[in-house]
């Protein structure tokens, strides 16, 4: 296992009397991506801007590359990027002028060939405020990335974007943690967390209620994996039947639907009725809880497992 | 060095490409320059002797007082500077580039101004170019530092446009641009010497047109360069990256150090 590159220690971080994040701790390794996750007001924004040295923390220890982010920023700078939410550009500034502004202050030649690449070629001279929201972000995106940084911290990175920048995007993504960048994804689109994370952190008050890989944290549930049967003689459609751990079933065209807190014994019952009756099966879909199920679940009990 | 000739570069375009900030460097001042040369000699002929620092004085006003202090206010409110600290750009370059630039762009004007005007309107010429040259660089290090520290100090543009307009009217009235500072009642006389825009006039007058000065002229100059210093220390002091952010360095009424010189030659001079 390779040591991690972010350290947070019973971090705690407050505003007056609001406590923003209470005493959180986690690790992040090297060329993860490490999603984090939470509802307005969880406390992403101030780990964040902690982690990125805008903000003091109130208590514990954050490291960042082995940096105190609070107490090095001179150093932080070169070993971090950041795409932050709001772009923070000024309107005039233009890709091309944005690009050799920010590498001269990094001391590193600029990389014109990430504006090309992030389909901004046609726009290297246009004022920033001409540019369309979904160019700004990857302006913003290009200029996080330019310097090289060990680790990459993105706040909602594919908001605005349409589906071949948002695919772009990822790839992008997908290149700089083969490289062995570290990302921190901040984000509310639950499909693009659970694709792309290799472990994700769901804050919620202040805390951190559930930690783990997408696949660990969706398993980890009550919800109801869902199974969708259609068969040549429609033998499962019958109200009467009962299948182990099935605790729901209805019917939709011509699909039977169960829904099971334990997927083997209901698929292994179904498939078992059916040899029996005779009939024929056409097709057999499995639909685990998603990542959004399990957010919602967690963020509407307020984590209580 | 790379950084700051970037940084300067992309700031001296913004004061031409934005166009507010085109409006308050070149159009108002070369508008409101031509106006008064076509109405003034008509009302008072005396005006051509002193036209030329009085426009000067005016284009100084609006570039910098109007001009400077919004866009760090809007800057500061849309996260631009929060960008800024991530990726290293230090608050001394945030504030003082934006001041070097506009000086540069006044540097232009003025010798728009200075050139045309005895073509156009028969305006007196400076006597001693060294000392218009100085005082023009005095005033606008001055001024721009005061623009600056109002952009620093206003927690919005409304405010940032109070604080300015508080300077700027009082300057257009009892500055010396339209009517000499000896014709002003005592109390005005006094009060008015607290601004920028009345020391400015006064080295102008006595120093570079070769006039008589109300007061020492020499005293105006060091004067303005330490207010400038001032303000520029005093804004570094206390800027702040972020508006979110709720602790700050200092008081903002810290800034009323900047009036320092133009008290202690008010009391002494």
């Amino acid at each position: 296992m390779t040591a991690p590159v972010i350290e947070v220690r019973d971090f705690r971080k407050t505003y007056g009397d609001l406590v923003a994040v209470d005493g959180i701790s986690l690790d992040v390794r090297q060329g993860e991506i490490f999603g984090l996750l939470g509802p307005n007001g969880a406390g992403k924004t101030s780990t964040l801007e902690s982690l990125e040295g805008l903000r003091s923390p109130d208590g514990g220890a954050l490291r960042v590359a082995g940096i105190d982010p609070a107490r090095e920023p001179r150093k932080l700078r070169n070993v971090i990027g950041v795409q932050l939410q709001s772009a923070g550009l000024p309107e005039s500034i233009t890709p091309d002028e944005a690009m050799k502004l920010f590498c001269a202050y990094h001391d590193v030649a600029p990389r014109f060939d990430l504006l090309e690449r992030l389909g901004l070629n046609e726009k290297r001279n246009a004022q920033f405020f001409e540019l369309s929201s979904g160019l700004q972000r990857r302006l913003a995106l290009a200029l996080a990335v330019a310097h090289n940084p060990q680790v990459l911290f993105l706040d909602e990175p594919t908001a605005g974007l349409d589906v071949a920048s948002r695919v772009e995007l990822h790839n992008l993504m997908r290149e700089l943690q083969a490289n062995g960048t570290t990302i921190i994804l901040a984000t509310h689109d639950m499909a693009e967390a659970e694709e792309m994370s290799d472990r994700v952190a769901i804050l919620l008050g202040g805390k951190i209620v559930t930690i783990g890989t997408p696949m660990e944290i969706t398993a980890t549930g009550a919800g109801l994996t869902k199974v969708s049967v259609h068969t040549q003689g429609g033998s499962l459609i019958n109200p009467e039947l009962h299948f182990p751990a099935v605790s729901q079933q209805s019917v939709k065209d011509d699909y039977a639907i169960f829904f099971s807190t334990d997927i083997g014994p209901t698929v292994s019952a179904i498939i078992a009725h059916i040899e029996v009756q005779e009939d024929t099966l056409i097709d057999l879909r499995v639909e685990r809880p998603s990542l959004e199920d399990r957010f919602l679940e967690v963020t509407t009990t307020g984590g209580a497992q | 060095m790379n950084a700051f000739v970037n940084h300067f570069s992309f700031e001296f375009r913004t004061g031409i490409r934005n166009k507010q900030l085109q409006l308050l460097n070149y159009l108002f001042p070369l508008g409101f320059y031509l106006m008064m040369g076509f109405i003034m000699p008509e009302i008072n002929t005396l005006f051509l002797e002193s036209m030329i620092p009085a426009m000067v004085v005016f284009a100084t006003l609006a570039a910098t007082l109007l001009g400077l202090p919004d866009p760090l206010v809007n800057a500061r409110e849309a996260g631009i500077f929060r960008n800024y600290k991530i990726n290293g750009i230090p608050s001394s370059s945030i504030l003082t580039i934006p001041a070097l630039t506009t000086i540069l762009h006044l540097v232009i004007v003025t010798v728009i101004i200075t050139a045309t005007a005895p073509l156009l309107f028969d305006a007196r010429l400076p006597v001693n170019w060294p000392n218009y040259g100085l005082t023009f660089m005095a005033m606008a290090f001055a001024c721009a530092g005061l623009g600056v520290l109002i952009g620093v100090i206003s927690p919005s543009s409304r405010t940032a446009v109070l604080w300015s307009q508080l300077i700027f009217v009082p300057s257009m009235l009892l500055g010396g641009l339209m009517l000499p500072h000896s014709m002003l009642p005592d109390v005005a006389g006094k009060v008015s010497q607290l601004l920028p825009a009345t020391q400015a006039m006064n080295a102008f007058n006595g120093l570079a047109m070769g006039k008589v000065a109300d007061f020492d002229p020499v005293g105006s100059v060091i004067a303005l360069f330490v207010s400038g210093v001032l303000a520029f220390v005093v804004a570094i002091y206390l800027f702040n990256w972020d508006s979110r952010n709720t602790t700050r360095h200092g008081h903002p009424l810290l800034a009323l150090l900047v009036l320092l010189p133009y008290v202690i030659g008010l009391l002494f001079g």
